[in-house]
């Protein structure tokens, strides 16, 4: 078995891409025991970005920093903070870009009317069409 | 000399695209009859294209290396249906097929057209051409495939692991098919409006194309997002990633388009909104060959990341969607109205349809541009992901919905009948769904309980049409219509059911130990080593059971050595209800693998639901073309 | 439908593609960084991880005199490429600190062996902690701080000999 687990080790020793010299961070790869407080961490990381991918959360990401923020996350959660914390907590050190979902900042505003614009723009397009119709 | 000889085709289509062009000019200003001539040249430009391209298929079939493509994607020890399909596993080649697609469909409208106009059909042909000769003109220009490699490599680079997939198969043609499909209706639109022809016979000559497009992109798309889901390790299905949404959006303006041509051809109503959408959906499919190719937002699918290919392609768009426009803006009141409706009609219906997909579209084009208008006037970087799209299309889609259930049921022009006590019982099941999803699934987002009761009413409300009818005398295109609906019910209650109750396992096992997962007990019986023609793995047995029988899955950790990647194979096991999705980590210095297991009860109805969607469809497809074939058989 | 809701749709295209030709001139800068310049450096206490080079905490950072915090790792390619250009710098009397990002002792200590250490302290990061607490995405990165523990300037990759000069005037600018 030892010899076995050793040669698996030396083919996994390839280098395929920068590895650092640590394993995985403790909480990268597991689940809080309490379901709750893991929805909340899931819930999270499924919202927060990869800093070091092309578009992931940390949630569906193997690269070990995303591990390392999902160590983060869990490590928090169970210690009581509020998820709205901890996602504050990144953008003060990255910025609006590290969350997936957009602020409520300035910036963000248009994108949140812009549905609601569209919405409305379109029903009176429609009632307009719909009326017109009917005489 | 195939290299060659494929390179050579490519010219002369451009060149007869270009007379073609010329002469379908000349034809629609009255000069000259060349309606034989336009016809026989989309024709032959078509057949060109095709054999380019099979030559491009010959060169990475032999693994040809002194073609600089087949050098840089190709590797002679890859399995040989990988050697085929990587010819469109990047940037060069799947242009390539982009182009034999929109060659093949000016070939197939020039051939199959009988019943327009022959003003409008060559206007049409002059229209394709102008886009062949865009697309020709890139491909020839900045994107050669055939380029040579002198002298040629002594190995190819080989394929990204990732794309050596059944789904390279299958996904990528698929959706060409669908996205330049498209154009014909682009090209069909345009030369309606300039011969000034939008009518009923328009829309039957259209409704094909919309339907055999939306039917290629529904399965692309379908196909697309399983592979993501079993070759990504995660169990998730839809990333809202911007190449996603640039597959997504010709999708929702063809779905419109769809179901407008339809009001088209049977009440002669809609032409403006038809004729834009036809615009719309192919400018569509341009704007996301431009944002997968040009580098501009960042993607884990994105191939190509050159900003100079992506100027010329913009410039190509900016030509194309301006000038088609600018047409519809110039020719939009002679569109004169078609027959009245009502507003309890299925024409209303329909223009209601028309506009939640429209701002659906709308709001997935503006949540994946946002980041870069943001950064263009603020400076300011900003992510736009699923927590946004979710919150805001998601309401619109569940209202679309209940759209599904209702439309089907009103007749055309006017419904005084109280036909909507027909959904009584939908409506019922619906709301128990509901109530049981919020007192039983506390856990669960307000969207997928939104979407649960959603499926359990939509689903018995779209075969509504079908009751009471003979099964043997209903038009085949209302049992597409039926089916077409009823998937996406499937689809929505697979969605809702993943999202509600996905049960997910992370552990570090040592092999002997147990574990469990939802209503499963899985043991983890053993790692070893494998080997397959270009990679070796680690492979895990684990054997799944819940009272009954034993499941045996093994997922394994592969690693590729042409070029260097470590990929995970996730080991799925469908069942009736569900699948068990497992994959295999790292070991960590002790001797514990880490293992990843989920429970996703009904997920594979997300799937079933999409395939469904496309056999209504093609259905519909089937029953209109068999009545247009009984109606000229009358002629 | 009137003119205005024709047009409409004519200006929303420009629009688009201005903004489309405005990326494809700017490219997008793939760099992330700390949004922490000109902020105070989080606290924290880092234990040593080689012998004879003492651990690193936030309070070294603020002793009045401006430093350089260089986070790097054994395991890391364009570090070894930086290390004469820390040592040069180090050799004119700038104070370097160090964080080993995600590293063993065995493999810190042979990277200092090899490369020379130009670091006064060395704290370890096994879990990216720091890393993630000071708004950092990757090695090697540096952050110059002034005398009283507030981050001046970020270096996102390796410094090069050419940013030499620059750096030793920042911090002498910084007193």
């Amino acid at each position: 078995m030892r010899a076995i687990t050793l040669a698996l080790g030396l083919m996994l020793a390839v280098p395929v891409f920068a590895q650092s010299n640590m394993p995985p961070s403790y909480w990268a790869y597991r689940q809080l025991p309490d379901a709750k407080q893991e929805a909340k961490a899931q819930a999270l990381m499924q919202e927060l970005r990869c800093l070091v991918c092309q578009g992931q959360s940390i949630a569906d990401s193997d690269a070990e920093l995303a591990g390392d923020m999902r160590d983060l996350v869990r490590r928090r959660i169970a210690a009581g903070e509020k998820p709205e914390h901890i996602r504050a907590w990144l953008i003060e050190r990255y910025g609006d870009w590290v969350s997936y979902r957009p602020s409520t900042a300035p910036i963000a505003w248009p994108l949140w009317a812009a549905p609601l614009i569209l919405l409305i723009f379109g029903a009176v397009i429609v009632a307009g069409r719909l009326k017109r119709k009917r005489s | 000399m195939i290299a060659e000889a494929g390179l050579a085709a490519l010219w002369l289509a451009a060149a007869l695209s270009l007379l073609g062009l010329f002469l379908s000019v000349v034809h629609v200003r009255g000069k000259l009859d060349a309606d034989r001539a336009v016809r026989s040249l989309a024709i032959v430009q078509g057949v060109l294209c095709l054999l380019a391209f099979a030559m491009l298929l010959v060169a990475f079939a032999n693994t040809d290396l002194s073609v600089a493509l087949v050098a840089e994607n190709s590797h002679s020890a890859k399995p040989l249906i990988y050697k085929i399909a990587g010819a469109w596993g990047n940037h060069e080649g799947s242009m390539l097929l982009w182009v034999t697609v929109l060659g093949l469909s000016g070939t197939a409208l020039a051939a199959f057209s009988r019943q327009l106009p022959s003003r409008t059909l060559i206007a049409a042909l002059g229209a394709q051409a102008a886009l062949a000769l865009g697309f020709h003109a890139f491909l020839l220009f900045a994107s050669n495939p055939f380029a040579r490699l002198d002298p040629p490599a002594p190995q190819g680079r080989g394929l990204n692991p990732l794309l050596q997939d059944p789904g390279l198969a299958f996904h990528p043609p698929t959706l060409y098919l669908g996205y330049v499909g498209l154009s014909v209706a682009f090209s069909l639109a345009v030369g309606a409006m300039l011969a000034g022809d939008v009518d009923r016979k328009l829309a039957r000559a259209m409704r094909p194309w919309v339907l055999g497009a939306w039917i290629f992109l529904t399965l692309g798309i379908t196909a697309g997002s399983y592979w993501a889901y079993y070759e990504l390790g995660w169990g998730g299905w839809w990333f809202w990633d911007p190449v996603e949404n640039a597959s997504l959006m010709p999708w929702l303006a063809s779905t419109a388009l769809l179901h407008s041509v339809a009001v088209l051809a049977a009440r002669n109503a809609l032409k403006a909104w038809t004729m834009m959408l036809a615009v719309i959906a192919f400018s569509m499919s341009m704007v996301g060959t431009f944002l997968v190719r040009s580098g501009i937002l960042t993607s884990v699918h994105a191939f190509a990341v050159d900003p100079t290919r992506g100027a010329f392609i913009l410039i190509l768009l900016g030509l194309y969607v301006t000038a088609a426009f600018l047409l519809f803006a110039v020719r939009a009141a002679t569109l004169r109205e078609g027959a009245p409706f009502d507003p309890v009609s299925r024409e209303a219906a329909i223009v209601v349809n028309n506009l939640l997909l429209t701002v659906i579209l709308g709001i997935v084009f503006i949540g994946t541009l946002y980041p870069l208008m943001a950064e263009a006037v603020s400076g300011e970087k900003i992510s736009v992901g699923a927590p946004y799209f979710n919150a805001v299309a998601g309401p619109l889609a569940i209202l679309l919905g209940i759209l599904l259930a209702v439309g089907p049921l009103l007749s055309w022009r006017q419904e005084k009948r109280p036909v909507l006590r027909k959904l009584a019982l939908p409506a019922l099941f619906a709301a128990t769904a509901l109530v049981i999803a919020f007192l039983a699934l506390p856990q669960a987002t307000v969207l997928a309980k939104l979407g649960l009761a959603l499926a359990a009413g939509l689903i018995p409300a779209a075969v509504l049409p079908l009751i009471g009818r003979n099964p043997l005398r209903t038009p085949l295109a209302v049992w597409g219509m039926a089916i077409a609906h009823l998937g996406a019910g499937v689809a929505v209650a697979g969605m809702a059911a993943d999202s509600a109750f996905t049960v997910e396992k992370l552990t570090a096992s040592r092999p002997g130990e147990t574990v469990s997962v939802g209503p499963w007990l899985v043991r983890f019986e053993s790692v070893a080593p494998v080997a397959g023609p270009n990679w070796t793995a680690v492979e895990a047995e684990l054997r799944a059971s819940r009272g009954g029988g034993v499941q045996i899955l093994r997922p394994q950790s592969r690693f590729f050595t042409s070029p260097p990647t470590e990929t995970n194979e996730a080991a799925i096991k469908t069942l009736l209800n569900g699948q068990l999705y497992t994959v295999l980590g790292q070991a960590d210095a002790e001797g514990r693998w880490q293992l990843r297991l989920w429970w996703k009860p009904l997920v594979t109805l997300i799937w079933f639901g999409g395939v469904l969607v496309g056999l209504g469809g093609l259905l519909a497809f089937v029953g209109h073309a068999r009545r247009a074939w009984r109606r000229r058989a009358l002629i | 439908m009137s003119r205005a809701f024709r047009l409409l749709p004519i200006i929303l295209l420009v629009w688009v593609l201005l903004a489309f030709a405005w990326r494809l001139i700017q490219p997008p800068d793939p760099t992330v960084r700390s949004q922490l310049v000109n902020r105070e450096v989080p606290q924290f206490v880092l234990q040593p991880l080689v012998d004879g080079v003492p651990g690193l905490t936030s309070a070294d950072l603020a002793t009045g005199e401006p430093r350089l915090l260089n986070l790097f790792g054994s395991w890391c390619v364009p570090c070894i490429g930086e290390a004469p250009v820390l040592e040069d710098l180090q050799r004119r009397g700038v104070k370097i600190d160090g964080i080993a990002i995600r590293d063993t002792a065995s493999g810190v200590s042979a990277f200092l062996r090899r490369h020379g250490n130009p670091y006064a302290r060395v704290g370890s990061d096994p879990n990216s902690n720091v890393q993630l607490a000071l708004g950092s995405a990757g090695v090697p990165e540096t952050f110059v701080v002034d005398g009283k523990g507030v981050i001046r300037r970020q270096y996102v990759g390796p410094i090069s000999s050419s940013d030499v000069s620059k750096i030793i005037v920042e911090l002498k600018e910084l007193r």
